[in-house]
Formats: structure tokens, sequence, C-alpha cells
């Protein structure tokens, strides 16, 4: 079958499609968009989620079929959606950055040199340490902007449960916990 | 054409020095962030096909027959291989023993064992005619357990054993033995007061790395193989594979394609040979990624463990002797267990000053999935049962548990089991006093003005209370982990540095084969090469076996060895660059001859400060390039009758203090805290070492709670391979976890540097016990702890 669908604000068709296959696949075999994660393609881990029409979802317990005719966003265009969306609202009320500086003592500049086409919240789980293998990351960084679109000033608690369908293994998720605290404040300080 | 997803090189700029000690942070966290970082599962190339594997449904069975018949005439399958298909007389492989065979050969020896392979052109047909291949199994009875597989009838699981460990075991069905005998346990045991026995069960965990098994293989034109693969170590799997596929060695090239985590899980070969057979079979480019399903059967676990102790003590609280026996079971092939054995029995005291020990560790063959190396290989089960005994004997005395381990605690000079001093730093005491003094959590901290917040108490966001039935406990462990390979194994590796000048201004580039697995090895390269050679812009060149062996990313050993010999070969270039400027501008200056000279900010200075040269100066168009081998100091094999024998290079020492809390009425437990201590000996990358000992604190969390895959002790069958059914921790699971960095320098060691990514995986699982203990009042001799086990229902 053939499915046509927006991925990252770019109208997008896939010809040849066998019914059987998840969003997931057809993402990221057919559309060049291996961003979006297979850790376990069963709906446990988290690592594929993307946004479907604005509601995250994990995209391998979506048929491609169900996307025909609806919007996606994938890490890949995570940037460009926070860039839009910062356009159109502007800066947000919150926490102050004091509730997310213990992770920065001592912390020298980002080596990287880059980072300056980033969402703030991928900028933080580089900044916060959040990223080791990197697999649960495109899921996790989804969930967290999702939430923190929601939820611009989340309390612990609050971030614990909106990613609590994402399954790391590296990092024990304190320095992801940092991450979002860290993107919660750069964002309610404008930063 | 190259494959869509190979890595390029990383070049990470630096406006300040980025040198050793400071956070800097990952060269490869963009590409992660935004979703381009390839890791294998996303290689991609034109006309490829997808290959999937055909796994035994039963544990053990005869082979009656194959029909790949029908599989074959289905439309887009372009190949089906079994064992007869092989191209070689080499069938088997191993890491130490060649005992696994590549497809199975007239009889399948566990649950999910390789039988026949399969490349379509589309991953459900490829999955459908697996399916459709008829296999004809005539079933075997089963060894599960040492009575069974030590029985006088037992069935052997490997017939005609012929490997090096073959002569020295009491059975065939024993893959390795290793006693330890020091000192004199039944004199000893006469001067102890107390005497506390104990017998311990540690369940069968998965690495359960996130990206699962997978790569692409390449047919290239002279007849040969690339394969983009996930591994722990390139040139391991190079020797295993090359023999299978009937190629020289340098026809099969390895490029390391992004590793999703390995934890241990990629030391063994998984979809390697595979994917190359199908390439080589069909002339097409092979994919193979496996499910979730199938990664809990395509790599080997962590070793379930038995463990029986004695330990006795004065009534002043010092230990007297030790006896333990430790039985792990391998499963159906080696994978690593005879070094697991080693590690098990050397490392079975802990960190505690006993010098009369009689100790034995076995690895068993039995038919249940193989088993092999996980972070901490073989410390973390002694870990967990020495640590209950320490509880055990400190409550029998009156003394605070903590104070009792400090009494015992080693430290530099102390003589291990083995007989090697420890010769480095060994803060035990200290590192538990450290730990002890950490602010403890607020009590009742799930209350809030708006009532109880379910998702800080027992049970969680399913509601089961609001603090009924809610009890806290304490507890602590500390532990004891080797660093490197032991026994006498030549554990090097190599780098090839290269400077040269780019733009006018100066740059390093770092090629090793170590693989980058998520701990931050490129990170630590890059910063060394900054440090030794004072430059700014360093790039991280793709790992492949173009360059000589890294080893492996295992036993806390790569920022040791690798760092080591990216050191060493920095500081090779750094001479020669320094010839090249005496031999230039040695007559302007007379410091060139006379100073101690640095390479610092892209210039060379004297150790006075003075500047000399710019770099690019020194160098023009010359590239300056070494690749050098480095080794770190050797160890001896343990003696096979009494385990003696300086084996290990250096320990690594962390200690974990818990706190639970425990709804008694429902048997659930919440972590509250875990706070960790750990001597790191030189914190190269502070963010990363904190990272890594969170991490590894969070995978004996999950072993204590709720990790364990589960073998039906009838069928061998494994029972819940998923995250469905093998739960993992949740960040609603896991606590706030605390570090406490001690850097106490090891003066044999790059930068006085130590190994820390498996030493707070052990101690936190005896720790989250203990705690549990406190909390209920209960024995609780096995792991991870299940709610029955706490309601008694």
């Amino acid at each position: 079958m053939r499915v046509n669908f927006t991925v990252n604000g770019r109208p997008q068709e896939a010809d040849d499609v066998w019914e059987g296959e998840s969003l997931l696949y057809v993402l990221r075999e057919r559309l060049g968009l291996p961003g979006s994660k297979n850790a376990c393609e069963q709906g446990e881990c988290g690592s594929c989620t993307v946004r479907l029409d604005g509601v995250p979802v994990c995209s391998c317990l979506v048929a491609a079929g169900q996307a025909e005719g609806r919007d996606v966003v994938t890490v890949e265009g995570l940037a460009d959606y926070a860039r839009q969306r910062s356009c159109g609202t502007g800066a947000r009320g919150g926490t102050s950055l004091d509730e997310a500086r213990g992770w920065q003592a001592g912390r020298a500049d980002s080596q990287t040199g880059e980072g300056t086409g980033l969402s703030p919240v991928q900028q933080a789980f580089i900044d916060a340490g959040a990223v080791q293998c990197g697999f649960c990351t495109p899921g996790l960084l989804v969930a967290a902007d999702e939430m923190l679109e929601r939820n611009p000033n989340p309390s612990d608690a609050d971030i614990r449960e909106a990613l609590s369908g994402n399954l790391c293994r590296c990092t024990g998720y304190e320095k992801i916990m940092d991450a979002v605290r860290l993107a919660a404040a750069r964002q309610s300080e404008g930063v | 054409m190259p494959a869509n997803g190979a890595p390029t090189k990383i070049t990470q700029g630096s406006q300040t020095r980025g040198g050793i000690g400071e956070s800097t942070l990952r060269p490869d966290g963009t590409l992660k962030v935004t979703g381009e970082f390839a890791y294998s599962s996303d290689m991609w190339h034109e006309d490829m096909l997808w290959g999937q594997i055909l796994r035994s449904t039963v544990a053990h069975a005869e082979i009656v027959s194959i029909d790949t018949s029908e599989a074959l005439a289905l439309p887009g399958v372009y190949a089906v291989m079994t064992y007869d298909d092989l191209p070689t007389e080499v069938k088997n492989y191993g890491l130490e023993i060649q005992d696994t065979p590549v497809l199975a050969h007239g009889k399948v020896r566990h649950h999910g064992e390789p039988v026949a392979i399969v490349a379509a052109d589309h991953p459900e047909t490829a999955r459908r005619a697996a399916a459709k291949i008829k296999v004809d199994y005539r079933e075997l009875p089963v060894v599960t357990d040492e009575a069974s597989a030590t029985a006088p009838d037992a069935i052997l699981v490997h017939e005609h054993r012929d490997d090096h460990h073959a002569g020295h075991v009491p059975h065939p069905n024993i893959v390795h033995r290793q006693p330890i005998i020091r000192g004199d346990v039944a004199e000893a045991r006469r001067r102890a007061d107390v005497i506390v026995e104990g017998e311990y069960t540690f369940g069968m965990q998965d690495q359960a790395f996130l990206g699962p098994e997978s790569g692409l293989a390449v047919p290239e034109e002279d007849g040969g193989v690339h394969l983009y693969i996930a591994t722990q170590w390139l040139h391991s799997d190079l020797r295993q594979m090359a023999p299978v596929l009937g190629l020289p060695e340098d026809k099969v090239r390895m490029t390391l394609a992004g590793v999703g985590g390995a934890f241990g899980g990629r030391e063994d070969l998984s979809m390697q040979i595979h994917a190359c057979l199908l390439a080589l079979r069909t002339g097409k480019p092979v994919k193979i990624v496996y499910n979730r399903f199938e990664s809990f059967f395509g790599h080997v676990h962590r070793h379930p463990a038995k463990l029986r102790y004695e330990h006795g003590a004065t009534r002043d609280g010092k230990l007297t002797h030790m006896k333990c026996r430790i039985v792990l079971d391998g499963g159906a092939y080696a994978s690593a267990s005879p070094a697991v054995v080693g590690n098990a029995a050397s490392l079975s005291a802990g960190p505690y000053v006993i010098d009369d020990v009689d100790i034995e560790a076995v690895a068993l063959y039995t038919n249940n999935p193989p088993c092999g190396a996980m972070r901490g290989f073989g410390a973390v089960q002694a870990c967990f049962a020495y640590e209950a005994q320490m509880d055990r004997l400190a409550k029998e005395l009156g003394m605070d548990p903590v104070e009792f381990r400090q009494l015992n605690a080693m430290e530099q000079g102390t003589v291990m089991p083995t007989g090697q001093p420890v010769d480095s730093p060994a803060p035990v005491a200290e590192l538990l006093r450290r730990v002890k003094a950490m602010p403890m959590p607020p009590e009742r901290q799930w209350e809030s003005s708006e009532g109880a917040d379910v998702r800080q108490l027992p049970g969680g966001l399913s509601n089961t209370t609001h603090g009924e039935g809610v009890v806290r406990g304490v507890g602590y462990a500390v532990g004891i982990k080797n660093v490197g390979f032991s026994e006498g194994f030549d554990d090097y590796s190599t780098a090839k540095v290269r400077m040269e000048v780019v733009g006018g201004e100066p740059v390093a580039t770092v090629h090793t084969a170590m693989a980058e697995v998520g701990q931050g090895g490129v990170t630590v390269h890059a910063q060394i090469a900054r440090t030794e050679l004072g430059v700014a812009q360093v790039t991280i060149h793709p790992a492949d076996t173009q360059v000589g062996s890294a080893g492996s990313t295992s036993a806390s050993r790569q920022t040791y060895v690798t760092g080591g010999a990216v050191r060493y070969a920095c500081e090779l270039v750094r001479e020669r660059v320094l010839e090249i400027g005496r031999r230039r501008f040695g007559s302007y200056h007379p410091a060139w001859a006379t100073a101690e000279l640095l390479l610092e900010g892209g210039k060379v200075v004297t150790d006075g400060g003075e500047v000399l040269a710019d770099l690019a100066d020194v160098l023009e168009d010359r590239v300056v390039e070494v690749e050098e081998e480095w080794r770190h100091r050797p160890t001896e094999p343990f003696d096979l009758r009494t385990g003696q024998g300086n084996g290990h290079v250096q320990y690594s020492f962390a200690a974990h203090r818990a706190v639970v809390e425990v709804d008694t009425e429902l048997g659930l437990v919440k972590v509250v805290e875990l706070a960790c201590a750990q001597d790191v000996g030189k914190a190269l990358n502070p963010l990363s070492v904190i990272g890594q000992i969170q991490g590894g604190t969070t995978q004996g969390l999950g072993v204590a709670v709720m990790e364990e895959i589960v073998v039906d002790p009838k069928t061998a069958k494994v029972r819940n391979p998923s995250f469905t059914d093998y739960l993992i921790p949740t960040i609603l699971d896991t606590p706030t976890i605390p570090v406490d960095v001690l850097e106490l320098a090891d003066e044999h060691a790059p930068y006085g540097l130590r190994g820390i990514g498996e030493a707070p995986t052990l101690s936190s699982t005896p720790a989250v016990l203990a705690a549990i203990r406190n909390a209920t009042g209960l024995e609780l001799n096995r792991t991870p702890v299940r709610p029955e086990h706490l309601t008694g229902t």
C-alpha cells in the first residue's frame, strides 16, 4: 500500500508498504529517519517515541497505515519543532535557574563547539551528561520535550512519571533528571 | 558504495584546554541527541537483504532432520543455510573454548540455539521463511543444576571435551574449577567465638543493553566481507569469525557501528558470522537486527549462582577464617565461564583481611542458557553473599555492621587469598565512613500538603498504599573488583596517533579499535591527546581493524589500557615533534637543548612557561604518526591446586548505603536512596565517572528487586524473554544516587587512575538487600527479592 503523512513538517510518501509494517519501520527503513529507535519493538521501552498529531506514542505499536494523513514529529525534527513553538508562545514562567544548578558545579564549558541548532532539551541532555550509549536518548528527548510543553515547571516526581515509559540502561537516570531540570530552568529563564 | 550509516571521523574543538580531569562533553553527543548517530541497527545499503535466524524451540535434543525446501520456495528468499552449508572445516567458535557451533550440528544444547539462517528481501519474508523450515527434534533429558549435571548417570552436555580445562575438572559437566587454599582454616576455626554459615542464591541477570544485536555485512570485490558491527572487541570477533568464513583475517574488514550499550553481553559473537555467511552466499549486503525476544536468546547472561559460606570471628570482632563454595551455572557453552570462575574464587573473600581461607569455585555445563560476561564478572555474586555474611556476623556479635566491616577492612599491603599483596590504595574503611556520613533522606518523603504522593511510595502509580504498612530500612555494603584481564592474559592495547597542521591549526587524530559502547572512551581519548599534545582540535577516527587491537571494552579496563596506549603514543609523537623542533630551531634558543619541553596551547613551551615555537611552524606540512602497543604490568595464572598467584592487575572499591521503604503487607519495595562512595584513583572526566557509578549502581538495584531470567527447571526453557516480563528499573524505580568520589592515585596506572565501571555494580545489590532485611527482619538469602519472599505467601 501507499502511505502519505507529514514528518517533521514535510509531506512524505511511502510506497510498497506491507500492511503489517509499523510506523517505526517506515520511518527507519523507508524514509531514512533512523533516529527513532528499535530497542524492544513491543511498546515497553519508549525508544521509538514520536509525536503523532502532538501525542507521544510508541511508533513501534502504530501500524504505518494509521499514520495516513497525520502529523509525525521525530527526534530529527525536534529542534525545528521547539523553535517554532518558542516563536509562537515566547518565554514561559517557571522555576528558578538555581534549582538546576547542582549539576553545574565545577563544570567546564561545552567542548563541542556545536549545538547552536539544538532544542533546549537536546542541549541540556548533552550538558548534563545524560547521554551515554544514547540509544534511549531520542525517545526520552521527545517525551521530555512534550512534558515540558505541558508542564514547564515540573516537580521531580512529575518528571519521573512523565518519563517512566522510557527505559535507560546506562545512566541510572540521575543525569537525565538533571538534564530535564536544566532544560526547564533554561526555558523559564528564556536562556 | 559505502554503507549508509558508516561512521565518520568526529572532530572536537575546544577554546579551553579540555584535558584530563575536566568534565568535557562527549564528542558524539550532538549526533546522539539529533538522531543522526548511526547505530548498528541503523545501517542501510542499497539492495540489502535481511537475515533471520531460526532457533531451537527445545533445550536439549537430537536433530533428526531439517527440511528447508518450503522456506527456499518462498518468493523473496535468497538463501537458507544450515550446518551443511558451512564453508570450511571450522564450524565452532568461542572466546576461550571453541565449543559453540555456528549452526547446530545434529544436536541442540539450549533453548534458542541457532539452527538455520535465512536471507530475504524483507524482514517479514525472512521471518516467515524461517518459520517454514521443518526441524524434527528428538528430545533428550536436560541437566539444569549441580545435582543433575554431576549425577553418576548424568548426560554429558559436551561428550568429547578436549579443551585445556578438561583434564583437571572433577566431572565433564564442570567447565572449570578453581580452589584457593591459604593458611590453616581448621586451626583458625578453633579461635572463632562465633561461626556463621549461610547459603545464598543469585538469579540470572540479563545485560539488557537497549541497542539490539545487529549489523550489516557487505561482500567485497576481493571475495572478502566488510562487517559494520556493534561489539565490545573487534579483533576478538575477527579472530573467531575468519576461520569459520574460510577467509584470511585481512579479507574480513570490521568497522565499529554505533553500539547501544553492552555490559558484557557483546563479548561473545551473536549475528556476526551469520550475516557474513549470508552476504558471501548471496553476494548481497545482509543486515540482521534482533528483536528483543531474540536478544534474550542471542547473548549470554550473568551466571546464576549458589554460594555456601562459613565465616568465623572472635568476640572482639576480628574475622578468623572463611570457607566458601561457589557454583556458577555456565549453561550450554563455555563463553567466559573459566575467567568468571577465577574472578569469583579470587575475590570471594571480599575487601577484608582474612588470613585463613578455603575456597572453591566451579562453573557447570548445563542445558540452561549460556552464561558469560556481565558487568562485575563473578565478583557480583560473591559480594552479594559475603556482605550478607558480614551483616549476620555483626548481628551475632552485637556490633554495628559498618564498624564491624571497618574493623576487618583491607588496606594497602593486605595480602589477598591468592597471596597477591594489594599494592595501591585500598580505602575500604574510608569509603564506608564516607557513605555513612552522607545526610539521610527525610522520613516519610512521600508526604506533601496534598496528601501522599504515591509516586514516591512502594507500588508507585499502582496506588497500593498511602503509607500504611510501610517500613523503612537502611543497609550497607562494600565490594572489591579486579580491573583488566587477569591470570596471565596478555592484555594490551594499540593506539595510532597522528599530528599535523590543518588550516593553520595543529590537529591530533586518535585512531584505536576501542569499542565505544557508551562509556565515554572517545571523550577521554580526546582529553588525553589535548593534555599530552597541547592541541585544541582532536579528531577521533572511527574504530576498525585497520589499526591494532584495543582489547575488550570489559573488565573496567579501557580507560586504563587503551587510555594508556593513547597516552603512550602521544608521548612518542611529542618526542618526534620536539626532535623536529630541535633540528630546525635548536640553534635559535638554548632552551631547546637544555629545558624540559612541553606542548601546550598549540606551542612548544619550556617547563618554565617560555614559548619557543608554534606547533604549526615546527610541523609545517610534516605529518607525525605513531602506532604502538601498550601493556599494563603482567599477571600470573592462579595455581590450579592452591589458587596462589599474582593474578590481578589492579583492584577497585566502592561502598553503598541503601535506604528502602517496604510495604510489608504487599511485599513491595521502594528504594528511596542509594548512595555510593568510590575510589577512582583519578577522575579523568568527573561527569562521566559519576555517570558510570550511577549506571552501575542502578543495574545492581535491578538484580536486587526485579531482574531475573526465569528458566523452567523441568524443560530448561526461558519463560520471560521480553521487557514485559523481564523488568529493568525505570526512572520511577530508581532513586536519587548521591556519589562521593575519592581520588587516591595508583602509582602503577596511567595518571593514577583506577578502572571504575564495575565496582558500583557489586555493592549496590547487597546494600539494598541489607536494607530490606533491616526493614523486615527477614533472612532473605536470594536475589532478586520478590514480593512473596517478603509476605511469606
